[in-house]
């Protein structure tokens, strides 16, 4: 059993390695624009841990998502653009979304809202955050220096810098998609040992019987808000990351197409799996790019499209699916040899005897 | 003897309906209590306000001599009391050594052994490695009273254990309770199965109409009338 499941063990590690080495043969530009496809995958893994493990669907990653995003522009547009002040608008977008996130998920979990209700709740909270961006286009509207600007959206953001002998260096294309790729390879890797550990059994068990998860002592509303800012303070790091990515910032990643987004990502990835949520993600995400040059209604069509065939083909997602069925062809191959070499062996005694 | 569980002048009512009507109930540690009761008695009901499911409308519930009124569900848990619900509430999605491994996680001072001794104690060794959906019925009781009994309670609940079971599972189970109860553990049962109680029981209470019908030893009571009455339905 365990020699069938050794080379897709291995092959796990594969993405991480072809993802070190593709802006050794690609142009910075082209390397600028996987940063992009990546960073959305922070968003979808925190999803994929609230839904996948949690059962907690969430349409809110993008109001986290744009709290920490127009954080950081609010910080960085008042403070300064120095390395440091960079770092903190980074840490500041992920305070707010992370404090929202705890108070909105307390009243939730603590206020016994369940099920699909939840999925309005925090659908509710994205579109309210949007309808409220959306009028403050007028000059009053500014946070000390920094205009919000409305639909027009919030600019000038400066990027990431990193203090360096002879001046900061910025971070961008090439080097802020290893950033990007740093960020993730730690989420995968402190997510995969929570979820699979204790937390993630204890998850899966409020999930799947919530009466039974409380007569084992565990404090069911306390687990699920865990679950739920960890989840959205991802979505907030996705955000914060877009704005320091473009400089810029619009309600409209807070709107209704962008909150089904996420969703979309992770049911087509598979929910129950971190690494095929990021990978997913960014696929899906570079696809609905390439796609948005000849019109961004085809890559919305597409992406319903995908999700439905998904639902009904693979509802555990494709990557499980995929993963699910080159076992089993290899559980069938490894029968056809043990079969041959049991055939082999009996013609031999045969001729013995 | 230490009283480990009191209950006193308990009554719950559902809008008009009064299911238990003030019952006066007490455990000492190291028992085995079976409780007893026609259907509708409220033995349920009753097991339910004990471990916190429902609220009593009057009276309450004591445990190692606290009032739990307001301790919540989980909370009485991690003081002591376990359960093995009657309809099996395992996780279809974990495995039956996930299942132990996420229960002695839960377990606070006496953990009552590893994951492998608690898989060879609940005869679950070849199971080790198997989805809880694809569970045999009988193991998947078994797997609830190891959950149970991996949190290293004081006094475990036991709703229906054996209900299901085959006649050799039935058996095997009454054993293992035996075995529980020779380490110590105290535990209340809930059960219709007359052979697997007086297998098990050397005290029962009788439940009737939400109330308190009988209590003491199990020949004594099986004697009486009146319990023959409501709970066989005959008289003697």
């Amino acid at each position: 059993m365990k020699q069938t499941q050794m080379p897709l063990r291995g092959l796990r590690w594969l993405p991480w390695a072809v993802a070190l080495c593709l802006p050794l043969v690609l142009d910075a530009n082209t390397n600028g624009n996987l940063a992009y496809c990546l960073l959305w995958a922070f968003s979808a893994v925190g999803l994929a841990a609230m839904w996948g493990y949690g059962g907690i669907l969430s349409f809110g990653q993008t109001a986290f998502f744009g709290l920490a995003g127009y954080g950081y522009g609010i910080f960085t547009l008042n403070f300064g653009d120095n390395w440091f002040e960079s770092w903190l608008g980074l840490v500041t977008g992920l305070v707010i979304s992370v404090v929202v996130a705890a108070l909105i998920g307390y009243m939730i979990f603590f206020g016994r809202i369940k099920g699909v209700f939840i999925g309005i709740v925090t659908l509710s909270v994205t579109l309210v955050l949007e309808t409220f961006m959306a009028q403050t286009a007028g000059p009053q509207w500014a946070i000390g220096e920094a205009r919000l600007n409305g639909y027009n959206g919030m600019g000038g953001m400066p990027q990431l810098t990193i203090p360096w002998p002879g001046g900061a260096l910025t971070l961008e294309n090439t080097s802020f998609y290893y950033l990007v790729l740093i960020l993730l390879f730690a989420v995968y890797a402190v997510m995969r040992r929570l979820l699979d550990g204790t937390f993630g059994l204890t998850l899966v068990a409020i999930r799947e019987n919530p009466q039974r998860a409380e007569m084992l002592g565990v404090d069911i509303r306390r687990h699920q808000l865990l679950v739920f800012v960890l989840g959205s303070a991802l979505g907030g790091l996705s955000g914060a990351l877009y704005t320091i990515w473009g400089s810029y910032i619009t309600p409209s990643t807070m709107g209704l197409t962008a909150a089904a987004m996420p969703v979309i990502w992770v049911a087509t990835s598979g929910r129950k799996s971190i690494g095929g949520a990021i990978l997913g993600t960014a696929l899906l995400v570079w696809l609905s790019q390439n796609l948005a040059v000849y019109g961004s209604q085809y890559a919305l069509i597409l992406m319903g499209a995908i999700l439905l065939i998904v639902v009904l083909a693979a509802p555990e997602g494709l990557l499980p699916f995929v993963v699910k069925h080159l076992r089993r062809l290899q559980g069938r191959a490894g029968r056809r040899g043990s079969r041959a070499r049991f055939d082999e062996t009996l013609k031999q005694e045969e001729g013995k005897s | 003897m230490t009283v480990l569980l009191e209950t006193r002048g308990l009554k719950k009512h559902f809008g008009g309906a009064h299911v238990i009507n003030g019952i006066d109930f007490s455990i000492n540690a190291g028992e085995i209590r079976c409780v007893i009761g026609p259907n509708g008695a409220g033995k349920s009901t009753f097991f339910k306000l004990i471990t916190g499911e429902h609220r009593p409308s009057e009276g309450s519930v004591y445990f190692l001599g606290q009032d739990m009124s307001h301790v919540l569900p989980h909370e009485r848990i991690r003081m002591g009391m376990s359960i093995k619900f009657q309809i099996p509430g395992v996780f279809p999605d974990l495995t039956v050594r996930q299942h132990l491994q996420l229960s002695l996680h839960r377990a606070k001072d006496d953990r009552p052994g590893s994951i492998d001794e608690l898989l060879q104690r609940f005869m679950l060794e070849a199971e080790e490695h198997v989805f809880a959906r694809n569970l045999s019925h009988g193991k998947k009781q078994w797997l609830e009273i190891a959950m149970a009994v991996s949190l290293g309670p004081k006094l475990l609940f036991l709703d229906e254990p054996v209900a299901g079971m085959s006649i050799e599972e039935t058996h095997a189970t009454g054993e293992l309770i035996k075995r529980l109860s020779a380490s110590g553990l105290t535990m209340m049962v809930v059960e219709h199965d007359m052979t697997f109680v007086k297998q098990i029981a050397s005290r029962v209470t009788v439940l009737h109409g939400g109330s308190l019908l009988a209590d003491g030893p199990l020949d004594e009571i099986l004697a009486r009338d009146d319990v023959a009455e409501v709970y066989l339905g005959k008289k003697k």
